[in-house]
C-alpha cells in the first residue's frame, strides 16, 4: 500500500510542480544567511504569493540556515546546500533571486531567466558588485539589498529587462588560433 | 676588496642580463607561433567557483590542436576537479585523441587573505610551481585570475628568460571586472603576451589589452 501511495504522491508532486510558478534562490558557494532569512520572511513570502509564485527552491551554500520544508506555510519550500549543477533548478524557475556572484548571475541570465540580484551590503568593497551593477545599468537584471527585497518584489516590473546575449568564446578561440599560428 | 667589487659587478651584470632577457622575452612574445609546429600544450590554471566555470567555457571553444591540457588546481579545491572531469569527458567523446592531466598545488591566496601573508604564500607556491612548469614545459599558460596564476606565470616567464622555452602567457580578465583589474590582472598585465578584457571600460584604461566583447 505504502509504495502505491508514495508513487501517487510523487506523481501529483511532479505534476503540480510543472504548473507552479517557481522562484529559485541561489547564493553560490558563499553563505548569505540574511538573504535566506529575508526571502523566507512572512512579508516576502506574501509578496511572492501576490505575484503568483507558489514554489520556492533555496540553494543556501555554506550558510547556517537550512529552512525546513514546512517552515513557510503558504509556499511549497525546498532547500539544499549544494548540487553539482543548479542548471535544472534555474531551468524550472520563473524568477531567479541570486547573490551578486558573477557565476550565478551569468548562469541565470544565460538561461534567459528574470533575475533579481540581492547585494550583500555587509561585504564591503566587494568587486563582484561591479558586474551586477553594470548588468543592472544595461537593464539585464534587477538589483536590491536584503532590506529592500520585499519592496522590490512588490513593485518590480520585469518587462523592462533586456535579453542577455551569450558571450562569444569562439572569438577568443579564433583570435588565439591566428596569433599562435594554429592551422 | 677586488673580490668584493668583482662579486658586486657580477651580481649587477646578472641582474642587467636578467632584465634584458625579461624585456626580450616579453617583447617578442607575439612573434612566437607554436601552432605552426603542431599541437599546442596548454597549462590551464583553474581557480575556485566562477573562475573555473569561465575558463572551461574558454577551453570548450578551443580546438583539438590545443593538447595536451594540464589543469592546475589549488589543493583545497574539490569542486573544480569535478567540473574539469565532467568537461573533459564530454570533450573526449568528440575527439578521441584528447589528453589532459590535473595537477594540484597549494593555494597561494585564500579569499580575504591579507597582503603580507599573500606574498609569503605566493613565494611558497613558487616552490611547487617552478618544478611543475619546468617539467610540463607548456607552450602557453592560460589563466583568468585566481591567485595561483602568478607563481605559475612567473615560472613560465623564467623558462623563457633562461632560454629553455618560450611560454606564452595568456590572461583573460574575469567578466566580473568592469572598472578595475583584479590584483592578479594588475600583476600580470606587464608580463603577459595576450591580455584579454571583457568590458570596453577596461580596454580604454589599459591600452595593451585585447577587447573582443564578452568572450565567456
Amino acid at each position: 500500500m505504502s509504495v502505491f501511495v508514495l508513487l501517487q504522491t510523487l506523481k501529483t508532486d511532479s505534476f503540480s510542480r510543472a504548473a507552479m510558478k517557481t522562484v529559485f534562490v541561489t547564493v553560490g558557494t558563499t553563505s548569505f544567511d540574511e538573504l535566506i532569512e529575508s526571502v523566507t520572511s512572512p512579508e516576502t513570502v506574501q509578496a511572492l504569493k501576490a505575484r503568483g509564485y507558489e514554489r520556492l527552491v533555496l540553494q543556501v551554500g555554506r550558510g547556517s540556515l537550512l529552512p525546513a520544508a514546512d517552515s513557510c506555510p503558504h509556499v511549497r519550500l525546498q532547500a539544499y546546500r549544494f548540487k553539482d549543477s543548479i542548471a535544472e533548478d534555474i531551468k524550472q524557475a520563473d524568477l531567479v533571486i541570486s547573490h551578486a556572484g558573477a557565476g550565478s548571475c551569468l548562469e541565470a541570465l544565460g538561461a534567459g531567466k528574470f533575475l533579481l540580484v540581492v547585494v550583500n551590503d555587509k561585504l564591503m568593497n566587494n568587486h563582484q558588485l561591479e558586474m551586477a551593477r553594470q548588468l543592472h545599468m544595461d537593464s539585464h537584471l534587477l538589483y536590491c539589498t536584503c532590506s529592500t527585497l520585499t519592496q522590490t518584489l512588490r513593485t518590480m516590473d520585469l518587462s523592462v529587462l533586456q535579453p542577455f546575449l551569450p558571450g562569444q568564446p569562439k572569438n577568443f578561440a579564433n583570435f588565439l588560433d591566428k596569433a599562435l599560428g594554429v592551422q | 676588496m677586488a673580490v668584493l667589487e668583482g662579486a658586486v659587478f657580477a651580481i649587477l651584470l646578472t641582474c642587467l642580463l636578467f632584465i634584458i632577457r625579461l624585456y626580450i622575452v616579453v617583447k617578442t612574445g607575439p612573434n612566437y607561433k607554436p601552432g605552426t609546429k603542431g599541437p599546442v600544450a596548454v597549462l590551464v590554471v583553474a581557480g575556485s567557483g566562477g573562475h573555473t566555470t569561465e575558463i572551461l567555457r574558454l577551453m570548450e571553444s578551443l580546438s583539438a590542436a590545443y593538447s595536451p591540457r594540464h589543469y592546475v588546481i589549488a589543493d583545497t579545491d574539490t569542486m573544480s576537479e569535478e567540473k574539469i572531469c565532467t568537461f573533459e569527458s564530454s570533450k573526449q567523446r568528440l575527439d578521441s585523441e584528447s589528453q589532459f592531466t590535473i595537477c594540484r598545488i597549494p593555494r597561494s591566496r585564500e579569499v580575504h587573505q591579507s597582503w603580507g601573508s599573500s606574498v609569503l604564500s605566493t613565494l611558497d607556491a613558487l616552490r611547487y610551481s617552478l618544478p611543475l612548469v619546468f617539467r610540463l614545459r607548456p607552450d602557453m599558460v592560460l589563466c583568468n585570475g585566481p591567485g595561483t596564476c602568478v607563481p605559475l606565470c612567473v615560472a613560465g616567464l623564467l623558462l623563457g628568460i633562461l632560454g629553455m622555452k618560450k611560454v606564452l602567457l595568456v590572461y583573460v580578465e574575469s567578466i566580473c571586472r568592469v572598472q578595475t583589474l583584479s590584483l592578479t590582472g594588475k600583476i600580470l598585465y606587464p608580463i603577459s603576451d595576450y591580455f584579454f578584457v571583457q568590458w570596453s571600460s577596461l580596454r580604454d584604461k589599459y591600452p595593451k589589452s585585447i577587447f573582443l566583447g564578452r568572450i565567456v
